[in-house]
């Protein structure tokens, strides 16, 4: 029998691999794919809640999550473009143009 | 017991694609990844019977995000970082400490059924009758209890491709 703990685990799991992407990769596009995972993990949780109590609201919540990873991709995937053209780099660690 | 081997082989499948996306040197194969990885999950909401967030996740995660994705792909030059180092120089240590971040949660979890009665954490996610026409519930509570956030979703999207357009534009 598949109970909550299973769907927390299983979140917690994908959560913790997308902020290991976050916090070690040098390549801004792949570090934007770990925060998608991220988000995907918390809908995970949204939907298995809604489901244990039978009220729709977490899976509306995790519809309002997917238009703003939708958003946050279009904005980041156009900074990442605007950089490119400056700098001809993807890296994360040469973004330093505001240090001076 | 289908319910059991169906979480077992999606969960499995996304955590497996989640590995491999944050590993791969290629940014084209993360971007192979991912998609199995949100169509893995697209699975575990079928099994979760959110027939509506199913389609809602393979149309516009793995349809309109993905394709963004490979497109800016296909159009910054990636072989130049492709050659060089992928992980930050001290990458052992934040990794380590997005691991003990995630194991302190874990710990939370298993002292949280510890503590509270111990069905709580064992409730089975079973599929209830309330939430039976799952698309018109979703669309019912979008269009009367959750209009103004809907609304304002709208102004968010409209908000983010202008500044998408505005960003990527030659000359500003």
């Amino acid at each position: 029998m598949i109970s909550i703990n299973h769907y927390l685990v299983l979140s917690l799991a994908l959560f913790t691999i997308g902020v290991i992407g976050v916090v070690t990769r040098r390549n801004v596009i792949i570090i934007l794919m770990s925060i998608e995972l991220i988000l995907n993990a918390v809908n995970i949780n949204l939907v298995a809640f809604s489901r244990l109590y039978g009220s729709v609201n977490g899976q509306i919540f995790s519809i309002f999550i997917i238009t703003d990873a939708a958003a946050e991709a279009a904005v980041g995937l156009g900074i990442i473009i605007a950089f490119f053209r400056n700098r001809e780099t993807v890296l994360g660690d040469e973004m330093d143009l505001l240090k001076g | 017991m289908a319910d059991t081997i169906l979480f077992y082989f999606f969960g499995g499948l996304a955590v497996l694609s989640a590995i491999l996306v944050v590993t791969r040197r290629n940014a084209v194969h993360s971007a192979v990844f991912l998609v199995t990885a949100l169509l893995a999950t697209a699975g575990l909401f079928l099994q979760l019977r959110a027939e509506f967030l199913f389609i809602v996740q393979v149309i516009l995660y793995v349809g309109g995000i993905m394709v963004l994705f490979i497109f800016v792909i296909m159009l910054v030059n990636l072989d130049v970082a492709m050659r060089q180092a992928q992980f930050n120089r001290a990458w052992y240590v934040w990794g380590l400490l997005a691991v003990a971040m995630g194991a302190q949660v874990y710990v939370v979890f298993h002292y949280a059924r510890m503590q509270t009665s111990a069905s709580f954490f064992n409730q089975a996610v079973a599929p209830v009758e309330q939430l039976e026409p799952n698309t018109q519930l979703v669309g019912q509570a979008l269009f009367s209890t959750y209009m103004l956030p809907f609304e304002i979703a709208s102004i968010l999207l409209l908000v983010a491709m202008i500044g998408a357009v505005v960003m990527a534009k030659k000359r500003v």
